[in-house]
């Protein structure tokens, strides 16, 4: 006979309170380690505080954000962010997704060639960003120049020059997240079912109709998603500008919001405003995403 | 059995561990850890140490850290009230931070009972330990005492050729600059792409205080100023027109270096001087002895001679360098660190600091001869000593430095005019001493 009483264990625990004693540990971790510091991080916006200081903190209202929004500095930072996010994944895009569709057929050595394409987003940020900082060096010691002076007859200045400076980062991040994409983008296109493309060919389709109408519908979910990380992280660009223009130079070429805010925390210790700088951070990448997972839904046919 | 018998084994590895443990204990608490930068002096000083320890039984440590990290990383472990760090060889920019953060003990007392400071170079005594300035407040005990100076190709200055050429297109003799023209015109004769040599190599670096440090003396020297140190007042001193023609000359000078020359700090100058790249190159003395090393400058070891930073048209400052030792406020050795200081103030320490290569802080061995005569490069740095000025050394050093370094660095790449970026940092450290209550009375 059933009862409505909850089961015990032999030593008395019921199983709610077998759940709680599973969950509880992951609980107290999230709130110590996310919803406190998020929610302290928020009051602190609010306030003139500086960690390296004894003084505690003074409520001060919105004036950090307003400083923060009235900086046409910072409003240069951002732009610079934009500038580059946009470069950046949009290389990363195309070169991943061609990539793809080279790997998505059979040929000697295929297994191999892919693991060697996904060696560069296993690295660390700050070995790439170094070795890439010998590789583009403003000078003919730069193994880029090296090769390039007998054409052009004058170095380029890949870190040096402000309009070259940019492009020598993007260079870096998508040599580094090209491979993120293309992984992406070849298990979306290895799940595209093969009889779909054996009736175009029994239609006579021809491989752009093929591509436009059966490929790219398919797999557009799975990049709106890849698309999704790397603007996300993209918007975080720190260690490899950090590394190879050293702290986002020269002059504030590649500054990106995430390195001035670095320097804000952890250089100036200007806790507050930085904490204050790191929510409007966070809105635009909540904003921006809701954008994509939009798109997303729609592609989907769930809207 | 087979599992009884492994556990057995882990259990006894764990006792032994423990039984360890006491011992490492008491080793631990006879030792000192000092922090510093990494660069020779701090291995000078692990050598100079080990007279310490023979003397005491106390281990000392001294921890490196890369130049680009090394104030943040010493800052963080301040914020969270670390105990890793029992002395900190800190920038003399960081005196007002860290003591008004309570970071530092206050050594006041103890130096007046303990310390002969009449001993120790008094310009040194004002710049790396006290705070704020002329109020006999004392956070820390100069270490090295160091400077921005200059090295130079004697192959090249002496060859009888350049010197010919030299002489016909400058109308006056080749030899080292005493004048920022001088520089100027000695740098552009040098620059001859085609062969790969520069005339110079000096800090533009965004890294740190690179380009700070490296252009701070020159605004000095023709006319400019940080501010008024009595009202902090900035603007109409950072942005004056002899700073502004100050900047246009430190952007000129580009020119006559390394295409990757804006990048350049002082481990790059170092490398531009020491691959023959360059015929001048700028750096703190400490780095010298990199330079008359034959095994890290095969080119010109021998050939290198030194002078001191040249005077402006309206005026001779050099930018100061050296640190001095402070004991964290976080230590659980404090007494250990005071015993450790007062040993390395003695008089044969520091000449035994001066003759491993330190720049020694005490004022009867910096001034005596054998100090001058033990490379070729003390005298000039015994030279440039009347000429030492400093950044600010207020708490909120660190911001108004950040605004220096992103500006100057905007106005050497042409993203900004001289004058816009000038006016950015006066507009911007006025904000700054505003908001730290400067201006409230």
């Amino acid at each position: 006979m059933q009862t409505n009483l909850p089961y015990k264990t032999s030593r008395g625990m019921s199983d709610y309170q077998l759940k709680m004693a599973f969950i509880m540990p992951t609980m107290i971790l999230l709130i110590l380690m996310n919803i406190f510091p998020l929610l302290w991080s928020l009051y602190l916006s609010f306030h003139r505080y500086k960690a390296s200081m004894p003084t505690p903190p003074r409520f001060i209202g919105v004036r950090n954000y307003t400083r923060l929004l009235q900086d046409p500095e910072i409003w240069g930072y951002f732009q610079t962010t934009a500038y580059f996010v946009v470069l950046a994944v949009v290389a990363q895009f195309f070169i991943g997704f061609g990539l793809a569709l080279l790997l998505n057929r059979e040929f000697r050595y295929k297994g191999f060639v892919t693991t060697l394409l996904l060696l560069p987003m296993m690295l660390s940020p700050v070995v790439v960003g170094l070795f890439w900082r010998f590789i583009l060096s403003s000078d003919n010691s730069g193994l880029l120049n090296f090769f390039l002076i007998p054409i052009l007859k004058s170095p380029i200045g890949w870190t040096t020059d402000p309009k070259m400076a940019m492009i020598a980062v993007v260079i870096v991040d998508t040599w580094m997240w090209s491979p993120f994409m293309m992984l992406i983008a070849l298990a979306g296109l290895s799940a595209v079912p093969k009889y779909l493309y054996e009736a175009a060919d029994v239609d006579r389709a021809s491989a752009w109709f093929k591509f436009r109408w059966i490929t790219l519908p398919l797999v557009s979910p799975l990049l709106l998603i890849a698309l999704l990380f790397r603007t996300m992280d993209a918007f975080k660009m720190f260690d490899i500008v950090y590394v190879l223009t050293r702290e986002g130079g020269p002059g504030t070429a590649t500054e990106t919001v995430s390195m001035n805010l670095y320097k804000l925390a952890f250089r100036n210790f200007n806790t507050g405003k930085a904490c204050a700088m790191a929510y409007i951070l966070l809105i635009i990448i909540v904003a921006l995403s809701n954008i994509y997972v939009k798109y997303l839904n729609r592609v989907k046919g769930e809207e | 059995m087979k599992s009884v018998r492994i556990s057995l084994i882990l259990v006894l590895l764990l006792a032994l561990a423990f039984v360890n443990a006491p011992k490492a204990d008491n080793h631990q608490s006879q030792s000192l850890t000092i922090v510093w930068a990494e660069w020779d002096p701090a291995n000078y000083l692990q050598e100079l140490s080990k007279d310490f320890t023979a003397e005491t039984g106390i281990n000392v440590d001294v921890i490196q850290i890369p130049w680009p990290n090394f104030q943040d990383k010493v800052f963080t472990a301040f914020v969270g009230k670390s105990d890793l760090y029992d002395i900190v060889i800190g920038d003399s920019q960081w005196l007002g931070r860290n003591s008004q953060g309570e970071n530092y003990i206050n050594l006041t007392d103890w130096i007046n009972e303990n310390i002969d400071v009449d001993s120790i170079y008094g310009p040194a005594m004002t710049a790396f330990a006290e705070y704020p300035k002329g109020s006999g407040t004392y956070w820390a005990l100069p270490a090295e005492v160091d400077a921005a100076g200059y090295v130079y190709r004697k192959d090249l200055f002496e060859d009888p050729k350049e010197m010919a050429a030299f002489q016909e297109k400058y109308g006056y003799a080749l030899a080292p600059p005493k004048t920022y023209d001088q520089l100027r015109d000695i740098a552009e004769f040098f620059t001859r792409p085609d062969d790969d040599l520069y005339g110079i190599a000096t800090w533009y670096s965004k890294e740190y205080d690179g380009i700070t440090m490296g252009f701070q003396q020159v605004m000095w020297s023709y006319g400019g100023s940080y501010g008024d140190a009595d009202t902090y007042k900035v603007a109409g001193h950072i942005n004056s027109e002899d700073s502004a023609k100050a900047l246009e000359f430190y952007t000129d000078l580009l020119k006559f270096s390394p295409p990757d020359a804006p990048n350049y700090y002082w481990a790059e100058t170092l490398g531009a001087y020491n691959s023959g790249q360059v015929a001048m190159a700028m750096n703190y003395f400490a780095f010298f002895p990199a330079v008359i090393n034959p095994e890290v400058n095969k080119i010109s070891h021998d050939k290198s001679g030194f002078f001191i930073a040249p005077a402006g048209p309206k005026g001779h400052y050099i930018s100061i360098g050296g640190q001095g030792m402070s004991i964290s406020s976080y230590s659980k050795n404090k007494d250990l660190a005071k015993q450790y200081m007062k040993w390395f103030m003695q008089k044969p320490v520091q000449e035994k600091w001066a003759m491993l290569g330190g720049f020694t802080p005490h004022r009867e061995v910096l001034q005596s001869d054998t100090f001058k005569t033990a490379t070729p490069f003390n005298e000039a740095f015994a030279a440039s000593f009347p000429y030492l000025r400093d950044f600010w050394a207020v708490p909120e050093y660190a911001e108004l430095l950040e605004v220096c370094q992103t500006n100057w660095s905007e106005a050497i790449s042409k993203i900004k005019s001289p004058k816009e970026a000038l006016d950015a940092i006066a507009r911007k450290h006025e904000e700054i001493f505003e908001d730290a209550g400067y201006y409230d009375e």
